[in-house]
């Protein structure tokens, strides 16, 4: 417990000083002004969501081998804080998006595959609700979650293999792209603390779903 | 500052998503942790006439 609390201090302390960095240390954007630092915020939770699935694709494919619970567990657990931190994306984006673009959203490359991303891991979490056995259910998910994952580089990959609304990347973008040092190291710092961030909401969520588990075999138990 | 109030709105609402699913995680397993002292206790009570008939 006493671990856990200094866990979640940890992640505190570095979300919160990624805010400070964004707003008082990186410098403002020459076209679009104080919205850019919405970046900082939004293209750190998408990448934070991105390691959250593809943990979550390890450990499904973990299981379909092993069938170890532990691996659906954790499985599980991926797949829902991914799914958080890709509705803060979807939601920021638009905020984002508006001042900028005129427009809230468009079904370009990037932001359809991210919405379809969206909804393949809700069907992911769904589909958990429907199965009643617990190996049926962490087989099925399993399955299906390595289906899921098919989503995660295509949405990597829009910006890159095709022209859309959405902006090309800063980051990894070849040629012309970049980011001014400052910023860079603002969006890197971003980067660890939302990982962080997210390490602690899967640990948090991984200590539910083995209650979870604990709660079946004492039920499994009182019924026999 | 053109603007600011739309990054303060995707900052505010960003945080209380995620605060909001933090909050449903310490809920769920205060639940089940309360779901598994009753079904210890239950088992315990259920077990006890049979050591006692021994």
């Amino acid at each position: 417990m006493a671990k856990r609390i200094i866990f979640a201090l940890v992640a505190i302390l570095f979300v919160v000083a990624s805010a400070y960095a964004s707003f008082y240390i990186a410098p403002e954007e020459r076209t679009m002004g104080v919205i850019q630092r919405i970046f900082y915020f939004h293209v750190a939770s998408a990448w934070a969501g991105f390691t959250a699935f593809f943990i979550c694709f390890i450990n499904n494919l973990l299981y379909i081998w092993k069938r170890a619970e532990k691996y659906d567990w954790l499985g599980v657990s991926c797949a829902e804080v991914g799914l958080v931190f890709t509705t803060v994306v979807l939601i920021t984006g638009p905020i984002w998006a508006h001042p900028v673009w005129g427009i809230w959203w468009t079904w370009d490359a990037r932001l359809t595959s991210t919405f379809v991303l969206w909804l393949l891991y809700v069907s992911y979490l769904l589909l958990r609700t429907l199965i009643e056995e617990p190996d049926r259910r962490a087989l099925l998910s399993s399955l299906f979650g390595v289906f899921a994952f098919i989503d995660v580089p295509l949405v990597f990959g829009a910006i890159r293999w095709w022209r859309t609304q959405h902006p090309s990347p800063v980051i990894m973008g070849g040629q012309g792209s970049g980011l001014e040092p400052t910023m860079k190291m603002v969006f890197f710092f971003s980067v660890i603390a939302m990982h962080v961030f997210m390490a602690f909401l899967i640990v948090e969520r991984y200590f539910l779903e083995k209650t979870r588990a604990e709660v079946d075999s004492l039920q499994r138990e009182a019924e026999a | 500052m053109k603007n600011l109030n739309s990054v303060f709105a995707a900052y505010l609402i960003g945080w209380g998503v995620f605060f909001l699913f933090y909050v449903t995680i310490v809920k769920r397993t205060a639940d089940l942790r309360a779901e598994v002292e009753r079904l210890k206790n239950s088992l315990a009570r259920s077990k006890q006439p049979r050591l006692e008939q021994s």
